[in-house]
């Protein structure tokens, strides 16, 4: 033993042990996240407990388990149950039972001990909604136009409001959306020609004349969308809640009806898929806490995108320029300290520099200049999603240049003197030789600058991110690319959801899921990164020899 | 030949132009820092600036009559004066088409002809109170509107009555008044005053309605009980809860709720020597009323305010400000939305302080001893000074007073509080209230949660990479390492949501086990290492020692679920079935959810990348002839390491500690989600804390662009780059040697 000691072996162990904690964590974490958000989308057991309480009234209880603890039952004594204190501790579960309409919380504790029976009724049916969130009961009666009909008619009923839905929104969202966007464009430019001074009569009529036809277009389209909304809400359903009560919900707040139950494994496969499938392409309802992230995932991706048409050249040529332009002397390590700085410098110090710099200094200017018509509210002046992508730029600048410059320190020397042997010029080397060789160092330098800005709240908070954009920043009105607009963000959905939020409870599957699709977005990139990279060195080592 | 020397220019012109396009590229990264740099610097200059006090205009009016009181608009283009005959003069300050500067633009008789103004009283700056030689009030507003008639601006001034164009009684028999002050809101009006027959009087104007649209008021008459032949100064507050009442050297303080009692009487300890002992010569409310200022004949002004001690509540001297060295003070004017106060003493000599901060804003001479009346603009950025002969117009640069290097990083004593502190509290909803801004607090947290977060990261961090880059196969170390290193990639929103929404609730429930693991992993790690070294050697082979970290994870695994089984028998039979009353009740700690231990776990995760990293880096390139030597002569592998390996990579390893702690520092997301944002001085593990930068995350939406309160957020961001900056460049230097010294190996 005194041995083993000194051969410090167990010292060894102990250090073996530092790795197995960080490989423990990291898979860890990595599992929590996804079998918490795979959990969200894999349709649940509708369960209905019969519950006999202390005074021996019973209850019925429908609703999904969502959690299970084991609590002392010492803590429970002061509730005066009537309990088998012998038992040390209690489990309890937490079930959601929806129906929002009937109590005001959608979560209760129930006892196991009180429970009497517990069954998986198969006509038992989930009903997810526009609002109000979801409703579990049992189906009373279908109603179409007046008249009662039978179970089959129902998917035929969801289907045909899904499609009034799609219209209506098509109609609000993109025309009349475009309406009211030319109307305000041409109020503005009204504006400007005030501002100017050169509003004619003239003009001042053709912009009254065209306010007034497209008021007339609005009536229109406003007709159409009233039509539609009296054909949506002609049939209904009649349910039986869980104490009994009949609830009538109209089929236009109705997203799905599922007899989760019922469903054979393969048909929950299919169910899984499809709401990750509207999870993804869904907008949120319910103040961020139900439905899709289909803003959020839409704004990450755009602002990332500019970010990447910022950053790259950038990136790129400051890292030419430190490996192959810059000689070795005072300027050359002022640049490397530099670029090590950018990269320790907390993020949130970007952003407080990108909302005074670039939201309040640049942006003020720009709408002094061009935008004084819509003054005093400003255009530029106040954070959007431009700024956001200009500030992340510099943020993930360093990420770049490193990267790049590792790739290029890999590219033999040989390569560079054989290209100028030859009589090409230093530019030209670069452009047909260096560059080209180099370019999977750069691409691996983009996508990590992605994946770090993709995961970058903090910044974003101040320059830029909102909890709900009205408008997306692209869309069918000129220009199509509104860089003003501010713009949603799956790590402040994150945020904003998980913190935010008045329901903190219901939305906590959401958070998971969110997090599980940011993590996948941010591992995928980097392994491709980190693949890029090893490939790479494989190839230049190859080529070495 | 032509063609060919064409081309080559052209190809010459490009070579050149792309080089300094890059040239210019590479600059950029320093322009880039640089400009970070100065910008921050830029915005954060302004609150260290001192006041100016500048001459702006002065006219030569001479008022037939003694001037009582002064003001200006808003803009500061029409001053007035009113005289003690009762008259409002309205001056023109800036030329226009109609008036040239300096002209008289409007004047009106306030009281009747023959009458004389007794006194007059400044309600907040807008409005005065009228006193004639009768005992009858009247409350004027003098009111400018802007009109743009004629395409250009005009200030047309007038004089409003917000309890109505009347003169009122103020005592109930009509007895003349010596002093009297006053303070209204919108229900209630109360006036304050000693009668020439030597009686303290209160009377109550109550609004039937609201006094901001209706006049009428129902009057309630009362009587202090006081004595005295003479009163120098009497002050209501402006929320109508206590009057100050001076005479000589002894300040009485009433209450004026139902029942007008004394509540305190202000002796205030003079430096007293026989020959001459000095004097109160003035008194002033401070901005929101609950402190006063008293200036004496020494040149001293003290500031007071009621404080909770042992005795109950009582009035304190706060801090003293010297004013002048001789001369006594004979005014004190105060600000209506800030603390500022300025002082005047008989020859003119004025000086401009802060209380708050203690600064000692600006000093000069602003007439000759000669003014006759004195106002600050409206908002606070000019000054109006009525003499004799001239109105003299001064502008004032004072836009951050409440900022000093001492109250930023020194104790301060708050309005209302018992003992000065370090608080941090920028904002709140009503006007009066005086902005605490101590980083104190802030930067603490900031150090505490960087400190919790390297006590756990560091250890793991470390012995992983020695492990990883010592003892490990190739092989495993190319899959463990990018392992490792794909926790850096993991965005700490949801490093932070986790530790706040999952870690937290369960370190509540399971806290006990939580220190269980502290004994039961290393245990584990010794008795695997035992049982493995006890191992038959052909089971060796078959596992070999280099697979320890894998052959580790089920022992570690298992000594984590034992701790968390273990927790609540421990928490039963130690702590008394609830370890969180026990810590709350017995060992009196407070205790919250969200506190250093979870941020300290959450913000390590986040750390032990970047030091797991860049220490490995460190130790795997120390060269491999230094270790195979010390090998040769006959050290073990464990004594190798301890005594060549780490001592050369010390450096490094150092630098990737500093690299983690400058990414501790400045994280946001972490600990804005992780903690409750509470911004106290407590090193308790069980207790939150509040950073620099989530302080900035959380406010800077908030705050009003130029204010203080924005221009002190880029100084906490600020000060995270410039801390960051030095860790950085000197990990990054040290780095560097550290490369050299190997190459030269």
């Amino acid at each position: 033993m005194n041995n083993w000691f000194k051969s410090g072996s167990p010292w060894v162990w102990l250090s073996a042990g530092g790795v197995s904690i960080s490989l423990i964590s990291v898979i860890g974490l990595l599992w929590l996240i996804a079998s918490r958000g795979l959990s969200y989308f894999w349709p649940a057991d509708i369960y209905q407990f019969e519950m006999t309480d202390e005074q021996g009234i019973n209850t019925t209880v429908i609703g999904e388990i969502y959690d299970r603890e084991n609590i002392p039952t010492s803590q429970l004594v002061h509730l005066n149950l009537d309990l088998d204190t012998s038992v040390e501790s209690i489990e309890r579960l937490l079930i959601k039972t929806g129906n929002r309409e009937l109590v005001s919380l959608d979560f209760r504790w129930i006892l196991v001990p009180q429970i009497s029976q517990q069954s998986l009724p198969e006509d038992l049916v989930l009903i997810e909604r526009r609002t109000n969130g979801n409703f579990y009961g049992y189906i009373e009666n279908i109603i179409l136009d007046g008249r009662t009909v039978g179970l089959e008619k129902m998917p035929e009923l969801v289907e045909r409001v899904s499609e009034f839905q799609a219209e209506m929104e098509e109609l609000q969202k993109v025309d009349i959306g475009a309406i009211n966007y030319q109307i305000e464009r041409t109020r503005l430019k009204e504006r400007k020609h005030k501002l100017d001074e050169t509003l004619t009569p003239e003009l001042q009529l053709e912009f009254k004349n065209t306010v007034a036809s497209l008021r007339a277009d609005y009536e229109v389209l406003e007709h159409a969308l009233m039509g539609l909304r009296e054909k949506i809400s002609r049939d209904q359903i009649v349910m039986r809640a869980m104490d009994g009560q009949k609830v009538t919900i109209n089929f236009e707040n109705i997203l799905k009806i599922n007899f989760n139950n019922q469903l054979t494994l393969f048909g929950k496969i299919k169910l899984f898929f499809s709401q990750i499938g509207s999870f993804i392409s869904d907008d949120p309802r319910e103040a961020n806490t139900e439905g899709g992230v289909f803003p959020a995932i839409f704004g990450t991706v755009l602002m990332v995108l500019l970010m990447t048409v910022i950053v790259s050249p950038l990136g790129v040529v400051a890292a030419i320029y430190l490996h192959e332009y810059a000689g070795n002397n005072a300027l050359t390590k002022l640049l490397r300290i530099a670029v090590i700085n950018l990269a320790g410098v907390p993020s949130i110090v970007y952003g407080v520099f990108g909302l005074g710099f670039f939201v309040y200094m640049v942006g003020g200017s720009l709408d002094q200049l061009f935008y004084a018509e819509t003054l005093p509210s400003p255009t530029f002046g106040t954070p959007g999603v431009m700024w956001s992508a200009i500030t992340l730029a510099i943020l993930t600048l360093p990420v770049v240049i490193v990267s790049t410059e590792e790739g290029l320190s890999r590219i033999p020397s040989a390569m560079r003197h054989g290209s100028l042997a030859l009589g090409a010029t230093k530019a030209e080397t670069l452009w047909r030789i260096i560059l080209p060789i180099a370019s999977p160092a750069i691409m691996t330098g983009i996508i990590l600058a992605i994946a770090r800005a993709a995961g970058e709240v903090a910044p974003l908070m101040l320059v830029g991110v909102v909890k709900m954009a009205p408008n997306l920043p692209l869309d069918g009105n000129f220009p199509f690319l509104h860089l003003d607009r501010k713009f949603m963000h799956l790590g402040f959905h994150i945020y904003d959801v998980g913190f935010q939020s008045p329901n903190v409870e219901a939305a906590r599957p959401l958070v998971y899921a969110t997090a599980l699709l940011l993590v996948s977005i941010i591992v995928a990139l980097n392994m491709t990164a980190v693949s890029i990279r090893n490939r790479l060195r494989e190839k230049y080592r190859m080529l070495e020899h | 030949m032509a063609i060919a020397s064409k081309s080559g220019n052209y190809r010459k012109v490009k070579n050149s132009l792309a080089k300094w396009v890059i040239t210019l590229g590479g600059i950029s990264v320093l322009f880039t820092l640089v400009l970070i740099f100065m910008y921050l610097l830029y915005v954060i200059k302004p609150i260290f600036e001192s006041a100016k006090v500048e001459a702006h205009a002065q006219f030569a009016i001479t008022e037939p009559q003694k001037v009582l009181s002064t003001g200006v608009d808003e803009l500061q283009e029409v001053a007035y004066s009113i005289t003690q005959q009762g008259t409002i003069n309205f001056y023109q300050l800036v030329d226009s088409s109609r008036y040239k500067a300096g002209a008289k633009i409007h004047s009106q008789q306030l009281v009747a002809d023959g009458e004389k103004l007794v006194q007059l009283v400044n309600v907040g700056q807008e409005q005065k109170l009228l006193l004639d030689s009768a005992g009858n009030v009247q409350l004027i507003a003098p009111n400018f509107t802007s009109n743009f008639d004629s395409g250009e601006r005009v200030i047309i001034p007038s004089v409003r009555y917000p309890l109505g164009e009347a003169f009122l009684p103020v005592e109930e028999n009509n007895v003349a008044l010596k002093k009297l002050s006053f303070a209204m809101d919108d229900e209630k009006a109360i006036f304050v005053g000693f009668t020439q027959d030597n009686r303290l009087i209160k009377t109550s104007f109550i609004a039937e309605d609201d006094f901001s649209y209706d006049t009428e008021f129902e009057a309630e008459y009362e009587e202090i009980d006081y004595s005295a032949k003479y009163v120098d100064d009497i002050l209501v507050t402006p929320d109508l809860a206590m009057v100050f009442i001076r005479e000589a050297d002894q300040v009485a303080v009433y209450s004026l709720d139902e029942e007008s009692e004394l509540k305190a009487t202000i002796i205030p300890q003079l430096a007293q020597n026989k020959s001459s002992p000095n004097h109160i010569t003035s008194m002033a409310l401070l901005s929101g009323g609950s402190s006063i200022l008293l200036g004496d004949d020494n040149g001293q002004v003290s500031q007071w305010f009621e404080v909770a001690s042992k005795e109950g509540r009582e009035f304190k001297n706060i801090r003293q400000f010297k004013v002048s060295d001789k001369e006594p003070i004979t005014a004190i004017y105060t600000e209506q939305f800030r603390k500022s106060f300025y002082t005047e003493t008989p020859s003119g000599e004025m000086g401009m302080f802060y209380t708050t901060s203690e600064a000692d804003l600006w000093r000069g001479q602003l007439h000759q001893g000669n003014a006759r009346a004195f106002a600050i603009a409206p908002r606070a950025d000019g000054l109006v000074i009525f003499s004799e002969q001239e109105l003299s117009i001064f502008s004032v640069e004072n836009e951050h007073p409440e900022v000093t290097w001492q109250a930023l990083w020194q104790e301060v004593w708050y309005e209302g509080y018992p003992e000065p502190e370090f608080i941090w509290q920028s904002t709140s909803g009503s006007d009066d209230f005086e902005a605490k801004f101590s980083l104190v607090p802030i930067s603490f947290g900031t150090i505490k949660a960087a400190m919790y977060a390297m006590m756990f990261a560091v250890p793991i961090a470390l012995t992983a990479a020695i492990y990883t880059a010592y003892f490990m196969t190739p092989g495993l170390r190319r899959k463990v390492k990018p392992t490792i290193e794909l926790m850096e990639a993991l965005p700490t929103v949801i490093l932070g949501f986790l530790a706040g929404l999952w870690l937290a609730p369960i370190i509540e429930i399971y806290l006990p086990a939580i220190f269980l693991l502290l004994i039961f992993i290393p245990t584990s790690v010794f008795i695997t290492a035992f049982a493995w070294h006890k191992l038959p050697r052909a089971y060796k082979t078959l596992i070999p020692e280099t697979w320890a970290p894998i052959i580790l994870i089920p022992a570690i695994l298992l000594a984590g679920i034992s701790a968390f089984a273990l927790s609540p028998v421990l928490e039963l039979y130690a702590f008394g079935g609830d370890i969180r009353q026990f810590i709350t009740n017995d060992l009196d700690i407070s205790f919250d959810q969200r506190n250093a231990l979870v941020v300290g776990i959450a913000m390590g995760f986040a750390v032990i990348p970047t030091i797991f990293s860049m220490a490995e880096d460190a130790i795997f390139s120390v060269p491999k002839h230094l270790t195979s030597g010390s090998l040769a002569l006959g050290a073990t592998q464990w004594q190798t390491l301890v005594k060549v390996v780490l001592l050369t990579a010390s450096p490094g390893i150092f630098s990737a500690v500093m690299m983690g702690l400058g990414r501790a520092v400045g994280e946001t997301m972490i600990v804005l989600m992780a903690t409750g944002n509470t911004p106290i001085l407590d090193w308790s593990i069980f207790q939150g804390m509040r950073t620099l930068a989530a302080n900035i995350a959380v406010e800077m939406p908030e705050s009003e662009v130029g204010s203080s309160h924005y221009r002190i957020l880029f100084l906490a961001a600020f000060v995270l780059f410039v801390f960051t900056f030095v860790f950085n460049t000197l990990a990054e230097f040290i780095r560097q040697r550290l490369r050299e010294k190997y190459s030269s190996l």
